[in-house]
């Protein structure tokens, strides 16, 4: 008269409770590394110092774009060149360009539209004698943008590319 | 009175004969009760009374109270104020048609919960108030702890009796929420409830994707300072790498056999579509430009990607052969269009458009070209079809922070998603499973 269901076997697949994957950040490396020869090898080989020096252009890390731009503005020609030239005359060195934009549109979208940037700034930067082997292009998209942006001028600072170099 | 339901019995014994026939037949067709309720929305009112049970810990739904939130939040149904009745039936003997009628209840559901030994076992009915007749009576049992995944079936049996249209209350959702710095990729119920952390981390997650089975979703995570893209088993919580080439890999779309994906890479230059085995070997680029392309998604036949590109200037919707090939654009209204998805049965899309500086959700049908904007903005994201194909669960962003709605496919019905949560964001609607 009835029609019975079973349902525990199909109702049970889903659990998920202990398979949670917690990820944390690896610590950063505070100021020098471990090995003291290493050390030595990395600041000779890699001119940290320069990279540091607030006095240096090279301490600039940031290039800003107009809104859906890539286009790298005169204003940021001496800092680019400045970072491609360290880059040709090091080759040990690796740098990293993060492409960011602003909160509005889809995030997969805005990963791309940063990564525009990025290769826009490497372009810049292959002019200038920097080679691709020794530069990655990425985007953090709108992931770390401002979200209670209410005019241009906050939306302008999510819209850059940032410049980091492996071991500094 | 009495002699009244006494007579009711013997029509419905005779009823019940009949129905084992109706419920041998996989899909019974649906009765036709529909009433234009004030809002323009054809709804069921329905009286779901409380089913007789031990009363449960403080706090926790009861099973009626279960199955009316999942009616109502459907939009196909009204549940009604069923408390101040003076009979409540748990056996078809003691239904007071009379009464029934007089709250205008068209059908009514009654039941009976036994928990015995950690079993928990449900004897339920589904009655047409006018034609005092059931549509249907089943038990339902499993393990006490399935006690809302059991009230849940019921409402999807419900709903697929009353609309001809499967349920969806069984199904899982994910998203992303965002909770003091730190971001968790997490499942739950397609009512909010039973929330569990799939991966968390202090780097962004975004772009979770449900595999066909449903037992494993794909995301990126930005733990390594980069997108890349990782697939998690939803049974066992072990991840495996899919991609982790030089540049930005995003955007994970499964190929409906779950044997390939669409994903986006970049290398040193732009957004590029490209197709990998889901064990990530065979790689190869789909299509081939100097713009951007992404957001990849297959068509339900795996015939077909349908992406988003900037190659037109702004971006936009475009399709290409799952082959490759010459991409041909599909959306030209709006200043742009965005984060394409497709309906379960192929025949529409919902993607994301802007104009007067509005991002609203839009329906377009892909054999018509008929757009419909179904919701209002202004910064709403990332539709998604439910596994049946009625309703779009979407983000939108409230004073900065994310939240999760839905919207029913005619832009009538909208409910916000109940899920308490800092900011959330990305959400996805896993399948149906079997």
């Amino acid at each position: 008269m009835k029609k019975s269901l079973v349902l525990a076997t199909s109702l049970s697949l889903f659990l998920v409770g202990c398979s949670s994957t917690p990820i944390n950040d690896s610590p950063k490396p505070s100021g020098p590394s471990a090995s003291a020869s290493e050390v030595s090898d990395d600041e000779k080989d890699l001119d940290l110092a320069s990279l540091r020096d607030p006095d240096n252009i090279l301490s600039k890390r940031s290039i800003y774009f107009d809104y859906d731009k890539d286009v790298v503005k005169a204003e940021y020609k001496d800092l680019v060149a400045a970072h491609a030239k360290y880059v040709a005359s090091h080759p040990k060195a690796k740098m990293t360009l993060t492409g960011n934009t602003d909160d509005r549109g889809s995030r997969e979208y805005n990963l791309s539209l940063g990564q525009k940037r990025s290769v826009s700034v490497k372009k810049s930067m292959n002019v200038s004698g920097a080679q691709d082997t020794q530069i990655e292009t990425v985007s953090f998209g709108e992931e770390r943008a401002d979200t209670n942006c209410k005019d241009d001028a906050c939306y302008a600072k999510d819209r850059r590319v940032d410049i980091s170099y492996e071991k500094e | 009175m009495k002699k009244y339901n006494l007579s009711m019995l013997k029509i419905f014994k005779a009823f019940i004969s009949l129905l084992l026939f109706s419920l041998i037949a996989k899909h019974a067709v649906a009765i036709e009760i529909i009433e234009i309720s004030g809002g323009g929305t054809k709804q069921i009112n329905i009286a779901v009374i409380p089913y007789k049970e031990a009363a449960t810990d403080k706090g926790n739904n009861l099973m009626h109270q279960i199955i009316a939130a999942d009616l109502y939040r459907s939009g196909f149904f009204r549940p009604l104020e069923v408390n101040g009745l003076i009979n409540k039936p748990s056996v078809l003997s003691e239904i007071n048609y009379p009464e029934m009628t007089a709250i205008e209840a068209q059908v009514m559901t009654l039941g009976q919960v036994v928990i015995n030994n950690n079993r928990l076992k449900v004897n339920w009915f589904l009655v047409d108030v006018s034609k005092k007749t059931i549509l249907t009576t089943m038990e339902f049992s499993g393990p006490a702890a399935q006690y809302r995944a059991i009230a849940h079936k019921i409402s999807d049996t419900i709903y697929e009796k009353l609309t001809g249209i499967p349920g969806v209350f069984s199904t899982k959702i994910s998203y992303i929420s965002k909770n003091k710095g730190r971001y968790s990729l997490n499942v739950a119920d397609v009512d909010g409830f039973n929330i569990q952390s799939v991966v968390s981390s202090p780097q962004p997650i975004i772009s979770a994707r449900w595999s066909p089975d449903a037992t494993k979703i794909a995301y990126v995570s930005f733990e390594k300072k980069k997108p890349i893209i990782y697939i998690q088993s939803l049974v066992t919580g072990q991840r495996t790498v899919l991609a982790n080439f030089k540049g930005n890999n995003s955007s994970p779309a499964w190929s409906p056999d779950g044997r390939r994906f669409a994903i986006v890479l970049t290398y040193n230059a732009n957004s590029q579509i490209y197709l990998i085995d889901a064990d990530g070997s065979n790689l190869k680029p789909l299509i081939q430009s100097t713009h951007i392309d992404t957001e990849p998604v297959w068509s339900p036949d795996g015939k077909s990607i349908y992406f988003t590109s900037d190659r037109g200037g702004r971006p936009q919707i475009y399709r290409v052969s799952s082959n490759g090939g010459e991409p041909q654009r599909l959306s030209f209204e709006g200043n742009q269009n965005l984060s394409p998805t497709v309906s379960p049965d192929g025949k529409m899309l919902s993607y994301v458009t802007q104009d007067e500086g509005r991002f609203r959700v839009a329906l377009h049908d892909i054999q018509t070209g008929q757009i419909m904007k179904i919701t209002d903005g202004p910064f709403d994201e990332a539709p998604k079809f439910s596994p049946n194909g009625r309703m779009i669960l979407y983000a939108h962003k409230v004073k900065g922070s994310g939240e999760l709605s839905t919207v029913s496919i005619d832009g009538v019905v909208h409910q916000s998603f109940n899920i308490q949560a800092e900011d959330i964001r990305e959400p996805a609607w896993g399948p149906f499973t079997k």
